[in-house]
Parts: structure tokens; C-alpha cells; sequence
């Protein structure tokens, strides 16, 4: 195609111009594919403003990030009951749509076929933070990312409440909520042990 | 399955969704178990019929106002399409669409909502290795999101030296490549630990595909916008209302992991994450991010919702395995396969896929006698690394019972494992094991009437 034999050519040009301007020699001769683009930049895109990143968020369990604001039981009772209620149940025991949240601590030792295990936030999640990170992003399902953050903090703290993980006085916040103990917070292995089955042949 | 419902709610919730699983596929494969799928066996019963009402009265060929399967058009066919015309040059608008004979579809398994759900590959007919843009298995978390490229960025920042904001078209500016690879999603067969459940190859296997992804290799955008000391891990984050996020460990991402957009010679199909997704070769099907608009290069892996409390995989001891990325060597055999009907004893090909997270299919064996024997079957070449590869099998039946199964070995020496030796590893936590990660080897039992059947046979 015309047009990408004429880009190849400006992009080998341009390139060789970048490494001339930083007194490299050129290290393949222009006509071997591949030479176009060996070690020059391509300088495509631009450098993304502040208003670009603004709506980009990811929280890891150190807490980095974490936004102001912050939230009570209390607080999060009212927005459980106003946001979550409908598919978590008023238990937080789940329902067809939603996960169950809690409960199920000592389900997860098991080798029953006919038993599942109980993998809810109090039994199964290793971190507090995947908490906010996950209902800022997705929930609530009929309105993904609608929740203010204190929502989100008062949310949890109420989640957290109720599955006994911190007390209903407790209040979370950016500092709070990685300082969370998870009780499955060491329930996890990241090193694959996969082949972990040999054939008996 | 009544003991089951003593238990939590939770229990019923995870029990009514293999029930639904289950039901879905009857509902979809309703009919007579031929080796041809009901619906189109009537269909094509139905256009005979019309077709030769028309050619008996001597008149033009009459309209068939049957419904056309999903991607083909209903077309009038003629007693004798030698004598009139057929369709007219370009009468398709431009873009083509199937032979209206022709009716297999992905199904979707009855969850909750349409919008976090999936759908399978119909294994079962397929030819070849590659699977049809619009035959491609889905996962969908929060649906399929509807994206204009003039609108849509990809953001690569975090410990990069210089973040950059790259439009659709940027991203087609780079120097790309193509490579055809499969992609299967973890929870593929997640049915099968315990028993054999769903009755299909595509209920039971239907959720690999096989594309050729043409994109950017990452590796060279990450060498554009150039690392930071400390760097070990890059968060991948989609455009869709789940705003699906994974991490990924950067030598992945520096090795051979790609931005797609293009799929099968054309772009990218929405519901594979037009307008370009993440592909990394070999790796489970949720760490290939869709829609993807950002890239945030870390120091530590983020600890998303997908990767703590989902696509872990539990085992009996309690303890959960994280960042399990790689598919291991896997196949199965897609003719004769579970609902089919062999009419008779005698000569059949017995013809599957096989494939290897790790790299190429070097050996696949068929058993007829449940393991006991082993023969090598043919390969068909190409055979490509990370790609499903076509096993073929020229096969006596004499009527006997017989019990079909097929065993692959990849280039690293690994050899598909049975499911029992999983087991033995993994436990079995509840009726879905440990979800993830089944790649033991499948077995269809033939009984003396033909019928095929979803076995367990170790």
C-alpha cells in the first residue's frame, strides 16, 4: 500500500534525524525493515493533561491514592439500604444478582463436592482496599460509578461492621482503611506452582 | 443435590446457576441428538419442503418467511438454481453474511442480568482452527460497551518517564504485527470438576477461541513512554461499566503481550473490545483487558476485585493460588462429541483441538477404550505456538461401547493431565472445584446405539 510504504519511508527519515540530533550512528542500514523504528522514538501521542487523568483511579492495598473523605456504620447503613439492599439483601447474605458479603469464615478449608465454600468479603477478600477500589469503579450495578467517596468509605465501614471485622464505632478513611487486618489477609499464595501435576507415563 | 440447599443462601445462589447452566444448554440443543443440530435439520426440512411446493406448481419460487438464523439472510432458494438467477452482485450491501443452512450460535448461559454474563463457542461445528469473529466466546462484566474511536484514549502513565495520551489512530500509527492465538477463559469447563455436567462440547469447552489479532506490541509502546527504576507491574483498565481492571507483571508485558485491534482481517469485533483490548498470549482470557483505556505501570500489583476475590483458584487446604496467568496444555475431542448420534458402526474421523498456553502442540493421542490405549493422531500444520491446533483420527467404530478421549503434550514437555490428577492436587472445594485452571482430559462415551455422552472416565 502507497500509504504505508510513504509513512515507513518518513518515519526511517525521521528516525535517523533523532539519532543524528543525539550523535548515535545510525545502526541498520534504512531499507532493512524493522530499521524505521530501532531505538528512535516514535513520538506519536501527547502528554496527557491533569483534566485527562482526572477520572482515573486504582487504589493497591498499601492505600496510595486514597481520595478524602471518610465514613461511619451509621452512614453506611443508610447508603446500603438506599444502593445495595436490592441485589445484596437486607442481610448482606446476597440474592440471585448480587454477591453474598459476609459471613462464611471457616468454609474455606474444605473437600466436600456436594459443599461450597462461603468466598465473601469478610471470608475470602485479602484486602480492605479492593473494597473501595471495586465499588467506586463498578457498583452500583444500575449505576456504575455514581457513589461520592464518602459513600464509598460509609459503605464499607458498615460492610465491615457487620461481618465483625472492625467495631461500628470505627471510622474509615484514607489512613483507616489499609491499616484494615482482612481475616483471609494471609489466606493467599502469588507464587504459581503450576506444572503441579506430572504425567504417570 | 438436595443437601445442597440446606446450606446458605449462597449455596442455593451458586446451585440455581449450574441449574440455569444447564438448563440454557438443554433449552439450546433441544431436539433429536443427531450428529446435526436440530434446529437446522428442521429448518432444512422446512426449505425443502417449500422449495419443492414451489417447483410442483410450476410458479415462481415462493418467498420463505421463515426467520433467518442470526448472520445469514433469508433467501429464496429454487427447486433448481441452474435455471433463474441467483442473488445480485453486492445485493449484501457490501459485507457478507452465512449460508442461511447454516445456524449454530454462541449461547449464553441464563445468569442473572445479560450484562455480566458469557457466551460459548459451539465447538462442536467448528472446522479448522479459527473460530469466527462472531462465533468468539464473551465474558461481559458489565456489558458491551458502545465506544466511537474519535472519542476514545489509551492513557499509559505511573512510573513511566514520559505519560502519554495516544488516540485510535496513534495507536494504528505504530509498527504492528499479527499473530493467531487462542484465548480461553479460566472458568472454561468449570462445570466438569466434580461430574459431568453440561452435555455439549460447547457447554463443556466453549469458552477457547481462536483469532488472529493484529495491534502494537506492547513492549514497544512501554520502550516509547520508558520505565522507571522499580517498575514490576502495569494495571490494565477497560472502558466498559465494570471498568474491568488486572495486573500485569511487566515482563509480560515487555515479552509479548500486545494492543489488538484488528481481529480476523478486520477490526476488532465490540463485544472482543472494539476499539482495541489487550491480548496476552497464552494467558487467561479475564487478564486480556477489553476496551481498553489505560495503563498505569507500578511497583506492586493493584489487588483489583478480579484478582483477589474472583480468578484465585481455592484449595481444600483453605489457602488460594494468586496470579495464576498461564492456560495449560488442554484438548478436546469436538467430533463425535456429547448430544451427537452415530448411525452406525463403521468408519468415522474422530477430529478436535488441542492447545498450550506454553507454546506449540507437539503430540495429541486419542484413547477409544478410556486410556487404556494410546495412538498418535495427525496434526494439521501449521501448527502455531499459543494457538488451537486441528487433531484428526481416522477411527473403526464395531458398535461396541467405547469411551473417546484425547491427550495433548506441548513443547515443554508438559502432558494434558486427567482430571482425577488435579483433583488429587487441588482438592475438590464444593461442586466447582477450584473453578479455574480444569485442563484435565475429556471423555465422551459412545454407547452400542450411537449415542455420545459426557463421561467421566479416569
Amino acid at each position: 500500500m502507497p500509504i504505508t510504504s510513504r509513512g515507513m519511508t518518513w518515519l526511517g527519515l525521521s528516525a535517523c534525524a533523532v539519532i543524528g540530533a543525539v550523535g548515535c550512528a545510525p545502526q541498520q542500514p534504512r531499507n532493512v525493515p524493522g530499521a524505521a523504528y530501532s531505538g528512535a522514538k516514535l513520538n506519536l501521542g501527547t502528554t496527557p493533561s491533569a483534566s485527562d487523568m482526572s477520572g482515573y483511579f486504582s487504589y493497591p492495598a498499601d492505600g496510595r491514592g486514597l481520595p478524602p473523605g471518610s465514613g461511619t456504620y451509621s452512614a453506611g447503613e443508610k447508603v446500603y439500604q438506599a444502593k445495595c439492599l436490592a441485589c445484596h439483601g437486607d442481610k448482606l447474605q446476597g440474592t440471585k444478582l448480587g454477591d453474598r458479603l459476609i459471613g462464611g469464615r471457616g468454609t474455606l478449608v474444605n473437600n466436600n463436592p456436594a459443599k461450597p465454600p462461603a468466598k465473601t468479603i469478610e471470608s475470602y477478600w485479602p484486602y480492605a482496599t479492593t473494597i473501595f477500589d471495586y465499588v467506586k469503579r463498578a457498583m452500583p450495578f444500575n449505576a456504575p460509578g455514581s457513589l461520592k467517596d464518602d459513600e464509598v468509605y460509609a459503605v464499607i465501614a458498615y460492610i465491615l461492621g457487620k461481618a465483625n471485622v472492625i467495631g461500628k464505632t470505627e471510622v474509615i478513611n484514607a489512613k483507616t482503611l489499609p491499616e484494615v487486618k482482612m481475616p483471609n489477609r494471609d489466606g493467599f499464595t502469588s507464587h504459581d506452582p503450576r506444572p503441579d501435576v506430572r504425567s504417570a507415563d | 443435590m438436595k443437601q445442597q440447599s440446606k446450606h446458605s443462601q449462597y449455596d442455593d445462589k451458586l446451585r440455581q446457576k449450574i441449574d440455569a447452566m444447564v438448563e440454557a444448554e438443554r433449552r439450546q440443543k433441544a431436539g433429536d441428538g443427531s450428529t446435526v443440530p436440530a434446529r437446522m435439520q428442521g429448518r432444512r426440512r422446512f426449505l425443502a419442503a417449500a422449495a419443492a411446493t414451489g417447483g410442483a406448481g410450476g410458479m415462481l419460487p415462493r418467498i420463505v418467511h421463515a426467520k433467518a438464523p442470526a448472520g445469514a439472510v433469508e433467501r429464496n432458494v429454487p427447486a433448481d438454481p441452474t435455471k433463474e438467477q441467483g442473488v445480485p452482485t453486492g445485493d449484501d450491501g457490501g459485507y457478507g453474511s452465512r449460508s442461511q443452512f447454516e445456524a449454530e450460535t454462541r449461547w449464553r448461559f441464563d445468569t442473572a442480568t445479560k450484562e455480566s454474563s458469557w457466551t460459548m463457542t459451539p465447538l462442536e461445528q467448528s472446522r479448522g482452527i479459527i473460530t469466527p469473529s462472531g462465533l468468539h466466546f464473551e465474558r461481559h462484566h458489565g456489558g458491551i460497551a458502545v465506544i466511537d474511536p474519535a472519542r476514545h484514549t489509551l492513557v499509559v502513565h505511573g512510573m513511566v518517564e514520559q505519560p502519554k495520551k495516544y488516540s485510535v489512530a496513534d495507536i494504528r500509527r505504530f509498527p504492528s504485527i499479527s499473530r493467531t492465538m487462542f484465548i480461553e477463559c479460566s472458568g472454561n469447563g468449570l462445570t466438569e470438576w466434580s461430574k459431568p455436567t453440561l452435555k455439549t462440547v460447547q457447554g463443556t469447552h466453549g469458552l477457547t477461541s481462536t483469532s488472529e489479532w493484529t495491534g502494537v506490541p506492547l513492549g514497544l509502546m512501554l520502550k516509547e513512554v520508558g520505565l522507571k527504576p522499580g517498575a514490576k507491574w502495569v494495571l490494565a483498565e477497560g472502558a466498559d461499566a465494570a471498568v474491568m481492571t488486572r495486573s500485569i507483571p511487566l515482563d509480560k508485558c515487555l515479552d509479548d503481550a500486545l494492543i489488538a485491534y484488528g481481529q480476523n482481517g478486520e477490526a476488532i469485533r465490540p463485544e472482543q473490545g472494539y476499539p482495541m483490548r489487550l491480548v496476552l498470549p497464552g494467558w487467561e482470557g479475564n487478564t486480556h483487558i477489553k476496551w481498553l483505556r489505560r495503563l498505569e505501570v507500578s511497583d506492586v500489583p493493584f489487588q483489583t476485585r478480579e484478582e483477589t476475590s474472583k480468578y484465585t483458584d481455592l484449595m481444600a487446604d483453605g489457602t488460594a493460588r494468586q496470579f495464576t496467568f498461564v492456560m495449560e496444555a488442554k484438548s478436546v475431542i469436538t467430533f463425535p462429541s456429547g448430544e451427537m448420534k452415530l448411525p452406525g458402526p463403521g468408519f468415522y474421523e474422530i477430529t478436535g483441538l488441542a492447545w498450550s498456553g506454553r507454546g506449540r502442540i507437539t503430540r495429541l493421542e486419542v484413547s477409544t477404550d478410556g486410556g487404556k490405549n494410546w495412538a498418535d493422531a495427525h496434526l494439521q500444520t501449521p501448527v502455531l505456538p499459543i494457538c488451537h491446533t486441528r487433531f484428526r483420527f481416522p477411527w473403526l467404530w464395531d458398535g461396541t461401547p467405547a469411551v473417546l478421549q484425547s491427550r495433548a503434550t506441548d513443547e515443554t514437555g508438559y502432558v494434558q493431565p486427567t482430571i482425577k490428577q488435579l483433583v488429587d492436587v487441588r482438592g475438590l472445594n464444593g461442586p466447582l472445584g477450584s473453578i479455574y485452571h480444569l485442563n484435565g482430559i475429556h471423555s465422551w462415551a459412545i454407547a452400542t446405539d450411537g449415542s455420545v455422552t459426557n463421561a467421566h472416565h479416569f
